[in-house]
């Protein structure tokens, strides 16, 4: 019901209160800009658990600095420091992998490029349904305030791992935390709801507002990836609910879905939770692929190279993302011949992945490539995804995966697809449509520092977790100088370490000129990258309503350096020029003597 | 080479899905909301296979005819709701309310009815609690029919079901405010439609949940 006639009151030109403007907003710019904060608080909040994590594994045992301010619970006390507690740590392994991948990556791409763009690119008004818009920010609110709620209550945070496995996750018993994980999961139960009211608007939004002209394979990519992206949060989504809510009852109630000790099924939790989890992955890296589709197209003022090929791959991706969740379960037991389909259909993604890869490196071959913060994400992007993108076909292989499972080199895994995908993408789109959505420009001289050494850092960081995994070193590891056989890797962790430190310290200067452009930057034309597509034939920001008129399309959103322009651009709402005829009009048509010949 | 499209383009919106947004983003929400009831059937397949002994026949311990006439007042309610759509579409005003008054009767006895029947099922022992779970099943026998998991799957789908029709009962609710103010007519009443689409998908959610846990 909620979401009324579909009508947004866009047209009343009476200022809105502030209330209404800016924290109860209907408007998509505004509750794109504000995913964008609660977001990019989340990420600061996960990156500091990261870098805490980081001081344990590279300096075990050791007085964390400023570790007095944490409560007993937390830390041991010495005369030395506080030095942090097991406990704590497998929270902070929890809090890290799910504020990172719920409150963080996920709210950026589909809640900030979701709201911010869908609308803009396919010249609508606003969401199809604003007020359920609205709804779904302010769902994910107190979803992120009670996952952080679990810190501060007794026995700590969620400590089951961001997988929360059965049993381990079935009672507190077992990890010592009985709120935070019930907390843990009412948060991302209502951060469930929170997805499915944008995904139900996307897809309706898509479907039905396009501006005339705006056929299906001239939506602009980012809008694609979003596309499919909603409707894998449409269908994922409700299956990880349902099983949060039987985890809950199994820890409040008692019920025994996933409890050994009253006959019920653990495994079953793990394929739930892959069921959701796969396509999850893919709800991850899509928005982010569209992202740099856009980015590297147009910093290279060149078409995509095969759009239809990128969309198509988008699709093939979504779809098999559905059939290969058994590839996290091949060490759970598993009928042989199902191991090797899951290995199979897992293998066979590599397929699209190389042709998007492919595309990207044919979009830049020989483009008039323009050197900016964006470009450089994206192409940060595009490299990193590959790494990871190969160490993933590793452990895709049933026999390597019995060795790597649940090592280092998965935990490696995830970063160059999470960090150095998503995360670079995220960088791509918000230094590219930074203009849009706040009117100003940022500063390039700092965005390009930043991207430097975050590059560096980030694989001074995670590469040598491959071979820390190769190793033999456990992820979810309180101490890994216990084992002997790890102690001659600890110099390796104390490298990571470091780098870690210096990586998270790097982001500083991302949020110094995230805010001082903010204030203080070089005022935004309504097109500063000279794009072809629909956000930026209007103001920077635009106005409430965002299209004076309705706006007409006339082609696809990558025609760069067309010969039928002068500019290297030609938006999609430019009408065709009016050619003068180039060569003299055929000559009559003369019927062929032959029967039949004038067909 | 591109101005002949040019030039049959209108100023309406793309042609989207034929259909009007409200509705399409009902489809959509249901799409979800199959998924979600995959989620759980599946989940009680599987528990079902594995621990076929932890499950006791139909009607050992269910009451299969209660459950099917409280079936039969569900469908009926479909029909009343179906009757409401098309006394709308003629403009009937006095029809629509009549019939939407008639679907919350039927979704809140269906609803009743359930809550009755877990008083009594809980009190014979059959409860969703592992370790409490202690049913003796219809005939009162001295053994415990069934296990832990039968009381639990029990409890999640049907509550589940229970949750989206009392939620349906309240938008009937809803629904039914605004037709005595008037907000339907025969031109507009894609709030009734939407409502109905609703209200068919969880009688066919009950449909499969009556037969997968009390006839099979």
């Amino acid at each position: 019901m909620t979401g009324g006639t579909g009508v947004p009151d866009g047209h009343d030109h009476e200022e809105p209160s502030f209330i209404r403007k800016y924290i109860f907003s209907t408007d998509h710019k505004m509750i794109a800009r504000q995913f964008l904060f609660q977001s990019l608080f989340f990420l600061v909040i996960g990156g500091l658990l990261a870098a805490m994590m980081r001081w344990q594994l590279g300096f075990p045992g050791q007085p964390m600095p400023g570790g007095g301010i944490f409560p007993d619970a937390m830390v041991a006390p010495t005369p030395e420091g506080a030095i942090m507690l097991p406990e704590f740590y497998n929270s902070l392994v929890t809090m890290h992998g799910t504020i990172m991948i719920f409150f963080a990556i996920m709210p950026l791409l589909v809640g900030l490029f979701g709201n911010l763009l869908i609308p803009l690119q396919i010249g609508a008004e606003d969401m199809a349904f604003p007020r359920l818009n609205m709804v779904s920010f302010w769902l994910a609110v107190p979803a992120g305030i009670l996952m952080l709620a679990g810190f501060a209550v007794e026995g700590g945070a969620a400590g089951a791992g961001w997988t929360s496995y059965a049993p381990l996750s079935t009672s507190g018993e077992w990890t010592g935390v009985y709120l935070g994980q019930q907390l843990w999961l009412a948060s991302l139960t209502i951060l469930g709801f929170s997805s499915l009211a944008g995904a139900v608007n996307y897809i309706t939004t898509i479907i039905n507002m396009r501006a005339p002209g705006m056929t299906w394979f001239r939506i602009p990519l980012p809008t694609w990836s979003l596309f499919i992206t909603a409707i894998l949060i449409l269908l994922a989504i409700p299956i990880l609910a349902g099983a949060l809510i039987m985890l809950l009852f199994d820890q409040t109630i008692g019920t025994g879905f996933f409890r050994p000790d009253v006959g019920g099924e653990p495994i079953l939790w793990q394929h739930l939770f892959w069921f959701f989890g796969h396509p999850e992955v893919y709800i991850l890296i899509l928005p982010g692929m569209g992202i740099v589709s856009e980015v590297i197209s147009n910093r290279s003022r060149k078409p995509i190279f095969g759009y239809h090929a990128m969309v198509l791959a988008m699709i093939s991706i979504a779809f098999l993302g559905w059939i290969v969740w058994g590839h996290h379960m091949f060490q759970s037991g598993m009928n042989p011949l199902l191991g090797t389909s899951f290995m199979i259909s897992t293998m066979a993604i590599a397929v699209p992945s190389a042709i998007k890869t492919f595309n990207w490196l044919g979009t830049l071959w020989r483009g008039n490539i323009h050197y900016d913060t964006p470009l450089l994400h994206a192409v940060a992007f595009v490299s990193m995804f590959i790494i990871g993108g190969l160490s993933g076909i590793f452990m895709a292989n049933t026999p390597v995966d019995m060795y790597l499972h649940d090592t280092y080199f998965i935990v490696a895994h995830i970063h160059y697809v999470l960090f150095g995908g998503s995360l670079f993408a995220i960088f791509a789109g918000i230094t590219f449509w930074f203009p849009k959505m706040f009117g100003r420009m940022m500063n390039e001289t700092l965005g390009k520092v930043h991207f430097a050494l975050t590059f560096v850092f980030y694989n001074m960081v995670f590469f040598p977790m491959h071979n820390l995994g190769l190793g033999g070193m456990m992820r979810r590891l309180y101490d890994p100088t216990e084992y002997e056989f790890l102690q001659t890797l600890q110099p390796m962790n104390k490298f990571v370490s470091i780098s870690a430190f210096l990586l998270v310290g790097t982001q500083v200067l991302f949020a110094f000129n995230f805010f001082w452009s903010l204030f203080r930057g070089r005022k935004a034309t309504a097109n500063p990258w000279n794009s072809n597509t629909l956000e930026w034939t209007v103001p920077s920001p635009p106005p409430h309503g965002n299209f004076a008129e309705m706006p007409v399309v006339y082609r696809g959103p990558y025609e760069y350096s067309s010969p039928e322009t002068d500019d290297d651009y030609y938006p999609q709402n430019v009408p065709p020029r009016e050619h003068p005829p180039v060569a003299p009009a055929p000559a009559p048509f003369t019927p062929s003597p032959e029967p039949g010949g004038a067909e | 080479m591109m101005t002949t499209q040019a030039a049959t383009i209108d100023r309406v919106r793309e042609e989207g899905s034929g259909v009007y947004t409200l509705k399409l983003g009902m489809w959509i929400f249901l799409l979800s909301e199959v998924m979600f009831f995959t989620g759980l059937i599946g989940s009680y397949i599987i528990l079902r296979f594995a621990h076929p002994t932890d499950f006791a026949d139909p009607g050992q311990v269910l009451n299969v005819q209660l459950t099917a006439f409280n079936t039969f007042v569900l469908i009926c309610s479909s029909v009343t709701m179906v009757k409401a759509f098309a006394a709308i579409e003629q403009g009937d005003q006095v029809g629509l309310k009549r019939w939407l008054l008639a679907t919350i009767i039927l979704g809140a006895f269906f609803v009743g009815v359930q809550v009755v029947e877990y008083i009594a099922l809980t009190s014979e022992g059959f409860v969703p609690m592992a370790e409490a779970y202690a049913a003796l099943g219809r005939e009162h026998g001295t053994t415990v029919i069934g296990g832990p998991l039968y009381g639990a799957t029990f409890y999640m789908m049907t509550g589940f079901h229970g949750t989206h029709v009392t939620i349906g009962v309240l938008c009937l609710m809803f629904t039914y405010w605004r037709a005595r103010q008037g907000k339907y007519t025969a031109t507009s009443h894609g709030g009734v439609e939407i409502m109905g689409l609703y209200w068919h998908f969880v009688d066919l959610v009950w449909i499969l949940l009556f037969t997968i846990v009390y006839l099979i």
